[in-house]
């Protein structure tokens, strides 16, 4: 986090869906984001999952930050991050068993996701509850906004369909919802695949950096 | 830095308590509706699985647990039979394929009492997305080839993918996932009509001889 920024909602917004973007600038999360992000939906709900992980376990570190002695806090943000990751399983297991079953074993392996570890340490234990809650909500919607283009590319060049299974997610009401563009059999496999995870992760690191360059020149040409 | 002392440790031993407790009471609170599901999960297969109107048992409760290599796994799997007033008209048998192209491929085989397939459906798999997947009723009609297969009129030969010179479709680029799921249907098509009447002969048991776990459903995930 740059020092010299004040802290305002509006810079947490900021750092949170473009500047410091968890999943296109600290590039944290890695495993989940390229292994679920095959479909919208699925990015969406490791998304969402990670945001409420990330909302509880910021909330909880930055509300007891003065109770937390610094040579135990690393075990302390853990035993919190793994309980909240327990918990949202089995809720999800409980209420949502199509979107259990999808996401599998990168559910709780959110517990290992660098970027909720990561702002604890990094925010979370410096600052109070109400800043805490909105760098979660703002780096938090970063991760899901990423996993959930790279989901819908993925998704629409592999097998040419946008929210196909939205009913995990939604509802039966949802089922009808997907839109198959083109027929299954025309996709590219390849975006499906683990390759085309990476290689769809750095075209979108390529086209940030890209808009990036193009910003700050247009900054330079204007002094 | 400062050093861990006692007072430090307590308060982690104290924190994993609340933790412990939070997570219990989730647990608690949660089972309920998973159990649910799962049975709802269960009923919905067995019904799609036995013949309508066939049996008036609960063949979700009349389960037997059996190890036999054609089943695909070193563990016991789990083997529901309907019954019409007591006479055995089919029964569903839990089977693993374990040469699926990422591994085990967890079935669900549906048979009459004479040993026809009713139908199959895959319960757990870790085939690849969009090319192995195709087994999933989700994906697309594949599994379905399976439904009321006259065993008894069918050759060995036809037990193989279409590529092979039998009548099951392969997938475009993914022949080893479909092969896999037929060979292990016919193993236990033909270790059905060996073993029948042990299937039947057995007290219903709730859990594998040996076993602590005292859930019925709790080998099918």
């Amino acid at each position: 986090m740059n020092a010299s920024n004040e802290i305002t909602l509006v810079n947490l917004a900021k750092e949170g869906l473009w500047i410091e973007n968890p999943g296109l600038v600290k590039l944290l999360g890695l495993c989940p984001l390229l292994a679920v992000s095959n479909t919208l939906i699925n990015g969406l709900s490791l998304g969402l999952a990670t945001l409420a992980t990330l909302l509880v376990s910021n909330t909880l570190v930055s509300g007891l930050r003065s109770s937390i002695p610094p040579a135990v806090r690393i075990p302390l943000y853990v035993l919190i991050i793994a309980t909240t990751v327990t918990i949202i399983e089995l809720l999800m297991q409980a209420w949502l068993p199509g979107l259990f079953v999808t996401l599998g074993i990168f559910l709780p392996l959110i517990v290992t996701n660098c970027l909720i570890l990561g702002r604890a340490e990094a925010f979370a234990v410096r600052h109070s509850i109400r800043l805490s809650i909105i760098d979660a909500l703002f780096m938090g919607l970063g991760f899901l906004l990423v996993l959930s283009l790279l989901g819908t590319a993925r998704e629409f060049i592999g097998q040419g369909s946008i929210l196909s299974d939205s009913h995990h997610l939604f509802g039966e009401t949802a089922r009808d919802w997907t839109m198959q563009i083109f027929d299954k059999q025309h996709g590219m496999l390849l975006a499906l695949l683990p390759p085309g995870a990476f290689i769809g992760l750095g075209l979108l690191l390529a086209m940030k950096n890209g808009i990036d360059a193009a910003l700050s020149q247009r900054e330079n040409n204007n002094h | 830095m400062n050093s861990v002392d006692i007072k430090t440790g307590l308060l982690l031993g104290a924190s994993t308590s609340i933790a412990i407790a939070v997570i219990v009471v989730a647990f608690l609170l949660t089972r309920e509706p998973i159990r649910q599901t799962e049975q709802q999960n269960l009923q919905r297969d067995l019904l799609q699985l036995l013949e309508p109107a066939s049996f008036n048992n609960e063949p979700a409760l009349d389960t037997v647990y059996l190890s036999d290599p054609a089943l695909g796994s070193q563990q016991p799997t789990v083997i529901y039979r309907a019954r019409n007033n007591g006479q055995p008209t089919g029964a569903v048998v839990a089977a693993n394929a374990p040469d699926g192209y990422n591994g085990d491929i967890e079935l669900l085989v549906g048979l009459s009492y004479q040993g026809d397939i009713i139908g199959v459906r895959v319960t757990r798999h870790n085939e690849t997305p969009g090319l192995g997947d195709d087994i999933e009723t989700r994906k697309s009609d594949w599994i379905y080839s399976f439904n009321n297969l006259m065993v008894a009129d069918m050759q060995p030969a036809e037990w193989k993918v279409k590529k092979e010179g039998g009548r099951f479709d392969q997938f475009t680029g993914a022949t080893i996932t479909p092969r896999a799921i037929v060979s292990s249907v016919h193993q236990v098509a033909l270790w059905y009509q060996q073993n029948r009447e042990e299937v039947f002969e057995h007290l219903a048991a709730d859990k594998p001889a040996g076993s602590s776990s005292n859930q019925s459903t709790g080998i099918i995930k």
